[in-house]
């Protein structure tokens, strides 16, 4: 297939279509995700491709869909399991967080559960309280689960192929807000590695490190930093926050001497807080500032689409941000 | 099917009565490894009578008092009770203990220290059965306690929803925890629920494994065919929860009651009253059995302890990279400058 012009949406789309060719053995299970076609689209007309077999509708069980997806895991199948939005999670955290990421090691190696829950998460519909939430962090705090919030179109198909092939249970964040993003995907292209950062902006003297939406974000202000105030700053895409790829980061944060990393989730205890650590340990004797963490407000998220806005860190923020490092 | 002579079921519920009183004394011991210990003496019919029912390739989780269930699907008391004490050579290499024991050939998707955490897994091994074609059943056990939990109905509605081939076996010991059944349910009748979400349903007295028996292979052949199904097994936990509760929520003679309910004694009395088999060949049966579990305690405490090494593996695939020690970070980032 030659290269398109596509959108984040029929990127994961296409992933999607692609495995279920290739592999007989991957299902979709989840609310909505056969005849409606999934509550953000991204499973439509999959159910008239491959049948309501393979393309499974449910209750509204969240709980039960993992759990679903667990033993299907372990007795061959490949599920893609689908949590409309990340804020369910609580309700699956025991299929997810005591089950799917145990089960490995709780029975000393004999199997994996190779299984993908999809799910989008984030800021930006004015959703509310429990639609809008950044909750990697959850997930990022349990071994054995992996994690992958895709920024680009091309990142959303790859990583979502490359999900689909590893053998421990991957969660697959991706952003509400990036679903009509238009990019290019070249499917056949090699990707990058599963688990390396992507560089995505070279620059001397600012590292700043985020995933998921916050690239397009960090990558604005980058131009205004650059354009305005005279300071280059490099964009790092974590693209997996499990495996976390600080090797990749640490030769750049030690040569700019300053770093900043990025989360919509909140600050307190997330996945900026690891970050931060991380990078001030690596890098301590480098260091000109501290690293400085420009995460999400530590409230909830409000349906006034201006609180909303300003709740989780905006181009203008990150540009404050880098300003008063310089200043 | 195998094992469903009287004799033969007889003889597999000593063996689990017995491995039960063997791994209780392992525990008083001090040479069990874990903190937590539930025995399921009381409950041998529910264990033996539905595993009786189980084909090769059948696939299964339990409970958190489930030794009788793996130890009548065929598992080795050896590596079990090497596992419950914590050795390299169970199942496990030791990670997983009483609670988490498994084995993927005999189809033991595994224990679970979660009430009601096993019992989604059995949907989807019911997809994946189907998905196959392979025939086999999935059987989810747990015990009256997991009726509380909001996931026996999710997975029972979607079993029977899809039509798998799954089943429910709820061992109902009267008692979750200190609570008994009638303290944390207004209507004990519990397959009244599965009938509601279009289960076949029934309950059965634990009392003579050859009800069970007969409950568990209608079911189970109708789930087989399609017709998913829940059983509930009548019967009395004859001790604590877990080996150190003496029950103090409980009237003796209640206990003493309860514990005339004994499938093993029931089923032994019957053989000898039938002439199936003599008192003093029932008597050489126990003893041979009585060896065979002193046997698998002494493996158990001969065994080696788990390798320290062994601790960063199998969070992740063998072929990915081990989670970093928190020594080794420490050296790496304190080494700078």
């Amino acid at each position: 297939m030659p290269a398109l012009e596509t959108t984040y949406r029929d990127a994961l789309r296409l992933a999607l279509s692609e495995a279920m060719d290739a592999d007989d053995s991957v299902i979709l299970l989840g609310e909505e995700v056969g005849r409606y076609g999934g509550a953000y689209g991204v499973t439509k007309d999959l159910i008239a491709e491959f049948g309501a077999e393979r393309v499974i509708d449910t209750p509204i069980s969240e709980a039960a869909i993992v759990g679903t997806a667990v033993g299907a895991a372990m007795t061959g199948l490949r599920p893609v399991a689908e949590l409309m939005y990340v804020d369910f999670l609580g309700m699956t955290m025991d299929q997810l967080a005591n089950q799917a990421a145990k089960i490995r090691y709780m029975f000393g190696g004999q199997i994996g559960v190779p299984m993908v829950l999809r799910t989008q998460g984030g800021t930006g519909r004015s959703a509310g309280a429990q639609h809008s939430q950044s909750l990697e962090g959850y997930v990022m705090h349990t071994p054995g689960l992996r994690l992958a919030m895709p920024a680009t179109v091309s990142d959303a198909f790859h990583l979502l192929r490359q999900a689909l092939a590893r053998p421990d249970p991957v969660v697959f964040i991706e952003h509400k807000g990036l679903y009509t993003m238009k990019g290019t995907l070249d499917p056949d292209a090699p990707p990058a590695d599963w688990g390396r950062a992507a560089v995505l902006r070279e620059g001397a003297d600012l590292v700043i490190v985020t995933y998921s939406r916050q690239v397009h974000h960090a990558l604005a202000a980058a131009d205004t930093l650059q354009s305005e105030h005279g300071v280059n700053a490099a964009v790092v895409d974590l693209r997996t926050l499990n495996p976390l790829d600080v090797e990749t980061i640490r030769p750049l944060v030690e040569a700019a001497g300053r770093a900043m990393v990025i989360s919509e989730g909140v600050m307190t205890c997330g996945v900026a807080a690891e970050l931060a650590a991380r990078l001030s340990e690596e890098c301590f004797d480098f260091l000109e500032d501290p690293v400085v963490r420009v995460a999400g407000e530590d409230i909830p998220i409000s349906v006034s689409p201006l609180l909303e806005t300003h709740s989780v860190p905006t181009p203008a923020l990150i540009v404050e941000t880098a300003r008063k490092m310089f200043a | 099917m195998k094992n469903s002579t009287l004799p033969q079921l007889y003889e597999e519920m000593r063996r689990v009565r017995t491995f039960e009183e063997r791994v209780g004394e392992l525990f008083v011991r001090g040479q069990s490894a874990g903190s937590m210990l539930h025995l399921s003496i009381g409950e041998e019919s529910a264990a033996v009578g539905v595993c009786a029912a189980m084909r090769e390739g059948d696939t299964f989780t339990t409970h958190h008092r489930g030794h009788g269930i793996f130890l009548a699907r065929g598992a080795d008391p050896n590596r079990m009770m090497a596992e419950i004490a914590g050795k390299d050579s169970g199942y496990c290499h030791g990670k997983g203990g009483s609670m988490h024991i498994a084995d993927m050939g005999l189809g033991h998707l595994g224990a679970n220290a979660i009430v009601g955490g096993g019992i989604p897994a059995v949907v989807g091994a019911g997809l994946s059965a189907r998905h196959a074609q392979s025939g086999a059943v999935s059987v989810a056990f747990f015990g009256d306690g997991a009726t509380g939990q909001g996931i026996l109905y999710e997975s029972m509605n979607m079993a029977a929803l899809w039509k798998l081939p799954v089943m429910f076996v709820c061992i109902n010991n009267q008692y979750g925890m200190g609570t008994r059944i009638d303290q944390a349910t207004a209507n004990p009748n519990l397959h009244e629920r599965a009938a509601a979400f279009g289960l076949a349903a029934r309950t059965v007295d634990g009392l003579n494994v050859e009800d069970v028996v007969d409950a568990a292979v209608e079911l189970m052949e109708g789930a087989r065919a399609g017709t998913p199904a829940f059983l509930a097994v009548d019967c009395y936990r004859f001790y604590g929860h877990a080996r150190k509760d003496k029950s103090p929520y409980r009237a003796e003679a209640e206990e003493e009651e309860g514990r005339k309910k004994d499938p093993v004694l029931h089923a032994r009395a019957r053989l000898v009253e039938s002439g199936l088999m003599s008192e003093a060949d029932a008597d050489a049966l126990d003893a041979r059995v009585a060896a065979e579990m002193d046997d698998s305690i002494g493996y158990a405490v001969a065994g080696e302890e788990p390798q320290m090494a062994s601790m960063f593996r199998d969070v992740y695939d063998p072929t990915e990279p081990e989670p970093e020690p928190v020594r080794t970070r420490l050296d790496r980032v304190l080494a700078q400058g």
